[in-house]
């Protein structure tokens, strides 16, 4: 900024930028003004007035308080933040602000952290002088994660703009007039959207609180320590507040490169799995088809003796499918422990069925630009993404790029509710690729192999030009970026394959968003069949996890994982490691799917139990460390590894904490590089035989937000609110009068061999030709590919 | 953009009607109405006809708001239900419960109550027996307290359907009322 412009606050000369207000000088200069209805990210309201100062311009007073969030700075303006005018203002503020308010703070759950409370205490005054009656509202509910005692609404607005201005969904108004104004949705309903729960750390007052957490602890009984979050490839920063060894609530860590003040509700509720009933205890091993407890050493002896047996001479009988949300410590060392015997059979990319492009497109993908830069993009294209259920805070961060005039478009086999404008190209999965074609084609590009008759085949229509021109005017500002709907297309190596032309042709980055925490780290760790840690080429590349269930082994290694909810094909899952002659799984929970294929359960420490990395989407290494004690004997996951590694007598397993086998793979990463260049030609790949066949009914099998992994399926909040999606059948309402069908009616769903049944609705989002029938929840366990052939018939 | 300086119709999650879905909305007489309105403002501004568009519905529908009106304005208008709702429950010209055939609006605020409205109050509720914001049991009028009415030269003021009374005396008021079908 060339013109700095110099004001004086409380008599200490300040620099600022023409057009700052007086507010966001001061809080850089650390100088105090009260405030409720100020916050940087949001619109000033200036409707609370806590916030009056004093000021004179050229030796000119003002001739009232001003309020400082309002109040654009000028050459010379001279503030007194503590002067007589401006605390007098400021005590009566409060003391109108207090007329209403509930001295309720004994059984108010924000007390003690309420910043009216602390406000009250600097600037009020000790005793009121109002004796009439005060004013009560009703409470309404506004649903399983949010309290409402709107008698203590101050009417700051904070939670009307953030619905606005943030989320995007207009939920929460002001209705009614002077005294009886009120803060609520008017109409009662429950507030739906994946980042609705920051309105409670929004909220200045006691009238938004947690539900899950309310009236369990005390502000001044808690205990912070630092986190991050589980469960998308962000890695929102945490702060977890503890009461002895209890995660008791999350609260989001200022960081503006990654969350900035912000975390999605998955990231805030779902800690509250940790404490969920079916948390697995102790060591289990089956004998003669039941569980029995038995000793670490008993467990540990099983499972060594089970992996050794499975691995054989040469390692090949033994897979290993390992979460994408493990910690990279343990990516590392199970990489490194199923390596050491002898087989490359290990993978993280539990959802994806396309493995024909592992080795040819990229060994380390990654995000392709800094967080941050995705609100700068002038245009972004995002191929198979649920954006807000996949990565609810980097949608906010596209929905800002939009606001500023950037052309978002989607290609994804169901139309989304999205809060900016976009265009969406909506097909099924097979005509996923022809939109793309058609953007290539507007694009005039040729192509080579089955990209060139896919181009040739497709038609550029208007929309695809204009989608092409966006993507072409931003240059280097555009992004394609590929989501998990993607990853789990039969035909991801042809999305990839024409996302890298539409990218070539326009100068845009490519990027992936990899599912999981963790998902850019466990490609750093190796634990992918074809690279090892630091993204070296494995010269014959192991099984993929599509390929070990595809073609079973002799023993699994399962980790953190459910088969039934977290694999892409469960059906084929559970018959492979049905056959294994020995699984051990090591998990946090107990779970059905998990109990009828393994053979030992060794309990492993959940998140914030254990220390750990986890590598996000633009690839920074956020540590963490275990802040609670794991539940009975459940043990961190890179100590059993470790200790896993000494029975198999392996060489390499004498880390004595997490930080060196951290550094251990730090250095065998100082050459690795994020690229999500191709190795090969993804363009020669043939069709997948699914699309081959051409099915009449293609399963669109997205994941709802609440169903990415064990320990949000256990978060009972968060799966009691609408965005948690139970399992069913949806058609569109052309559809079901095609197939002959109607609203509730069962339906009975064949795919390859396995069915499931589940009631009929209708959704109008969906292309001609596609049901949708989501994963990961309970009821879909017995089916087969996420994205798939599916026969439908009445039941 | 704070949200204030920007049209609901962007930038927000709302629902965009169709053709179709934006035909079915009240009849064709109040859609002419309406539009007539919003084509005083650009085009992204079809929120600027809300308070007009309130008082077309509320005259078609016997003086009061249904939510279903207001859901289907807000769909209508493209905007978010909730910012309708919010201007129908600021001003008291907008009824949201059934109400009488005629509205008696008197006034509550500064001038009018040294100028007498307070008597005017205490008569409605003795001789007539309903209190602010009730109907008569016979249904010909609704008796409500209002702010400021801008007369306050003549004070106390009435309001009687879109009539202003002023230097209204207790028996001026019964004499307008009898006059009322």
């Amino acid at each position: 900024m060339t013109d700095k412009i110099t004001i004086e606050i409380d008599g200490r000369t300040c620099e600022a930028a023409p057009g700052e207000m007086i507010i966001a000088v001061a809080d850089r200069e650390g100088i105090v003004i009260p405030r409720f209805c100020y916050h940087e990210k949001l619109s000033i309201a200036a409707n609370c007035r806590m916030c009056l100062v004093e000021a004179e311009q050229g030796g000119r007073p003002f001739p009232k308080p001003v309020p400082a969030c309002a109040t654009p700075i000028a050459p010379g303006m001279k503030i007194q933040t503590r002067s007589k005018l401006a605390l007098e203002a400021q005590r009566g503020t409060m003391e109108f602000l207090l007329i209403n308010h509930p001295l309720d703070c004994p059984i108010c759950d924000q007390g003690g952290e309420c910043e009216l409370q602390d406000v009250a205490m600097g600037y009020g005054g000790d005793f009121s002088r109002y004796s009439e009656g005060k004013r009560v509202v009703q409470d309404e509910d506004l649903g399983p994660l949010i309290a409402t005692d709107m008698t203590r609404c101050i009417h700051c607005t904070r939670c009307v703009r953030f619905g606005a201005e943030i989320a995007g969904v207009r939920e929460m108004g002001a209705t009614g007039r002077g005294e009886n104004m009120r803060i609520g949705t008017f109409v009662a309903h429950t507030v739906a959207h994946e980042l609705a729960g920051n309105i409670i750390d929004l909220c200045p007052v006691g009238a938004l609180t947690s539900k899950p957490y309310r009236f369990t602890a005390r502000a001044w009984e808690l205990t912070q320590a630092e986190g991050i979050a589980p469960h998308d490839c962000l890695g929102s920063n945490l702060h977890l507040h503890l009461r002895g060894n209890r995660v008791m609530r999350v609260h989001p860590r200022d960081n503006e490169a990654v969350n900035e003040t912000w975390i999605s509700d998955r990231d805030r509720f779902s800690y509250q799995g940790l404490a969920s009933a079916d948390r697995l205890l102790k060591p289990l091993v089956k004998r003669d088809g039941a569980w029995h407890e038995t000793s670490w050493q008993d467990a540990l002896n099983r499972a060594a003796e089970g992996l050794k047996a499975a691995a054989g001479p040469h390692g090949t009988g033994l897979g290993c499918l390992i979460s994408p949300s493990a910690t990279l410590e343990e990516l590392y060392l199970a990489q490194k422990l199923v390596r050491g015997l002898g087989s490359d059979h290990i993978d993280h990319r539990l959802r994806r069925q396309d493995d024909r492009a592992d080795t040819l497109g990229p060994t380390l993908p990654w995000l392709g630009l800094p967080i941050a830069e995705v609100e700068r993009l002038a245009a972004v294209l995002l191929i198979g993404c649920d954006l807000r259920a996949e990565q609810p805070l980097l949608a906010h961060r596209i929905r800002k790029a939009a606001g500023e005039g950037a052309g978002v478009a989607l290609v994804n086999p169901i139309a989304l509710d999205l809060t900016f404008a976009a265009t969406q190209f909506v097909a099924s999965p097979a005509g996923m690729l022809a939109e793309l074609a058609g953007i290539a084609k507007a694009l005039n590009q040729q192509g080579t192999g089955t990209v060139k008759g896919l181009i040739a085949a497709a038609t550029a229509t208007d929309a695809h030009k204009a989608a092409a021109a966006r993507l072409t005017e931003a240059g280097q500002g555009a992004a394609v970026l590929l989501g998990a709907l993607a990853e789990a297309h039969p035909d991801f190596g042809l999305l990839q394959a024409l996302a890298q032309v539409i990218a070539g042709a326009t100068q845009a980055k490519v990027g992936y968003l990899v599912a999981g925490a963790n998902g850019v780290g466990a490609g750093l760790a190796g634990a992918q069949p074809q690279s090892l840690p630091g993204g070296v080429p494995v010269p014959v590349p192991g099984l993929s996890a599509a390929a070990m269930l595809a073609h079973p082994r002799k023993g699994y290694l399962l980790w953190g994982l459910e088969p039934g909810l977290d694999l892409g094909n469960p059906a084929q899952a559970a018959a492979a490691l049905g056959q294994a002659e020995s699984v051990v799984a090591c998990t946090a929970f107990r779970s059905p799917s998990l109990e009828a294929v393994a053979d030992v359960l060794l309990p492993i420490a959940a998140f914030a139990e254990t220390s750990g990395t986890f590598v996000n989407a633009e690839g920074a290494w956020q540590g963490f460390r275990g802040v609670v004690a794991p539940p009975g004997e459940a043990r961190p996951g890179w100590k059993v590894l470790r200790v896993l590694g000494n029975l198999l007598g392996l060489a390499g397993f004498d880390q004595d904490d997490s930080a060196q086998v951290r550094e251990e793979l730090r250095a065998l990463c100082a050459e690795a590089k994020l690229d999500n260049a191709p190795r090969g030609d993804l363009q020669d790949l043939p069709l997948s035989s699914q699309q081959a066949a051409k099915p009449r009914t293609w399963r669109v099998g997205t994941l709802p937000i609440y169903a990415v992994d064990p320990l949000v399926r256990r978060a009972q909040a968060l799966q009691a609110s609408p965005l948690a999606l139970p399992f069913g059948v949806w058609l569109s309402p052309a559809d079901a009068a095609d197939l002959g069908l109607t609203v509730g009616d069962p339906v009975e769903v064949r795919q390859d061999g396995a069915s499931a049944q589940a009631v009929l609705a209708l959704d109008p989002r969906l292309p001609s030709g596609c049901v949708r029938i989501p994963a990961g929840v309970v009821g879909s366990e017995s089916l087969g590919a996420q994205i798939a052939a599916v026969t439908l018939s009445k039941a | 953009m704070g949200f204030r300086t920007a049209p609901m119709s962007q930038g927000l999650s709302v629902a965009a009607p169709t053709a179709v879905e934006r035909d079915a909305l009240f009849t064709p007489e109040i859609r002419a109405q309406i539009d007539a309105w919003c084509a005083k403002y650009p085009a992204e501004w079809r929120q600027s006809a809300t308070i007009p568009a309130l008082h077309i519905l509320q005259d078609a529908n016997g003086g009061w708001l249904a939510q279903q009106q207001l859901d289907d304005l807000a769909l209508y208008l493209g905007m978010p239900p909730i910012a309708v709702y919010e201007v129908a429950s600021f001003y008291s010209m907008f009824d949201l419960a059934p109400v009488g055939r005629h509205k008696v609006c008197v006034c509550n605020s500064v001038s009018c109550l040294l100028g007498g409205s307070e008597g005017l109050i205490h008569h409605l509720e003795h001789k007539y027996g309903v209190g602010p914001g009730e109907t008569t049991p016979d249904g010909k009028f609704t008796f409500k307290e209002v702010e400021c009415l801008g007369a306050c030269k003549d004070a106390p003021a009435v309001l009687i359907g879109r009539t202003y009374h002023e230097k209204v005396s207790p028996e001026a008021l019964d004499k307008l009322i009898d006059g009322l079908e």
